[in-house]
């Protein structure tokens, strides 16, 4: 994945309608229309909402005409989650290390001091 | 000796800062010293299981410094980046790139507080749109991709939840 790719799942996601949608879509396809009922906004803006998802990758539009159902495609998901999770786990593992290293380097002052 | 303070806390204060404190049982001179010389960095830089084999560093405003982390099968990871602010024992300003995502860099602000012998690093990554000007990466980030770290793995979790 490329960071192009990955920083528009992230622009995709950064919107809490567009979260909603996908957390929608999680339990199944839906049309234009059913995912349009939760919310208080119209047709053409919820439009917009699925064209931002679906250039992200992040949904597919059905070929027929009349009910284009979405429906999710998780992959770009799993990437974005990697990348930031690698991120914590890159720190977290290396703050850990940091740790354990400062206190051998502490007890081995105290060692010297002794000596 | 509190535990939680010893775990690490990631935030996002903003669409373009990812801020991270943890606490170590050590004065903050030391701290400082692990955090800058390479015969330091080598002992704890990157995740358990990596070495550091390449760590360049020319401690110095306008510094450049190149990490390489490698794990066991060899494979390597590279960042790099150059320094540019030091206050011994306080504060460290560097920019910070992963190599295997060229262009997607980040400005690191670490400082060091020290309170009963134990010292708090908060390490703010403000992310730099400056070199991404021309790309679809310099929308991303400035629309908020890194405050979604919370709400992703909310959603993840959903996701996983209900597909299985």
């Amino acid at each position: 994945m490329t960071a192009q790719q990955l920083d528009m799942t992230f622009s995709a996601l950064s919107d809490p309608t567009r979260r909603a949608i996908l957390a929608r879509l999680a339990t199944g396809e839906a049309t234009v229309t059913e995912l349009a009922a939760p919310f208080a906004m119209s047709l053409p803006a919820i439009s917009k909402h699925l064209k931002v998802l679906e250039r992200a990758g992040l949904i597919l539009r059905g070929r027929d005409a009349q009910r284009r159902p979405c429906r999710l495609q998780a992959a770009p998901l799993g990437d974005a989650a990697a990348w930031l999770g690698d991120y914590r786990q890159f720190w977290e593992e290396s703050f850990d290390r940091l740790d354990t290293y400062l206190q051998e380097l502490q007890e081995g002052e105290e060692e010297d001091g002794r000596k | 000796m509190a535990a939680s303070s010893h775990t690490l806390t990631v935030t996002t204060p903003s669409d373009r800062e990812i801020v991270m404190t943890r606490t170590f049982d050590a004065p903050r001179e030391l701290v400082f010293e692990a955090m800058t010389k390479p015969e330091h960095m080598k002992e704890w830089w990157g995740p358990r299981g990596y070495t550091l084999p390449v760590c360049e560093i020319d401690l110095r405003p306008g510094g450049a410094y190149r990490f390489v982390s490698a794990d066991a099968e060899g494979n390597e990871y590279a960042f790099r980046g150059e320094y540019r602010e030091i206050v011994p024992p306080e504060k460290i300003v560097w920019t910070f790139e992963f190599e295997g995502m060229p262009g997607n860099v980040s400005v690191d602000t670490m400082t060091l507080t020290e309170e009963d012998g134990k010292t708090t690093i908060t390490s703010t990554s403000l992310f730099d749109d400056v070199e991404q000007r021309d790309g679809m990466l310099a929308s991303g980030m400035e629309t908020g991709a890194v405050e979604t770290y919370d709400r992703l793995a909310e959603l993840l979790e959903k996701l996983q939840t209900s597909t299985s």
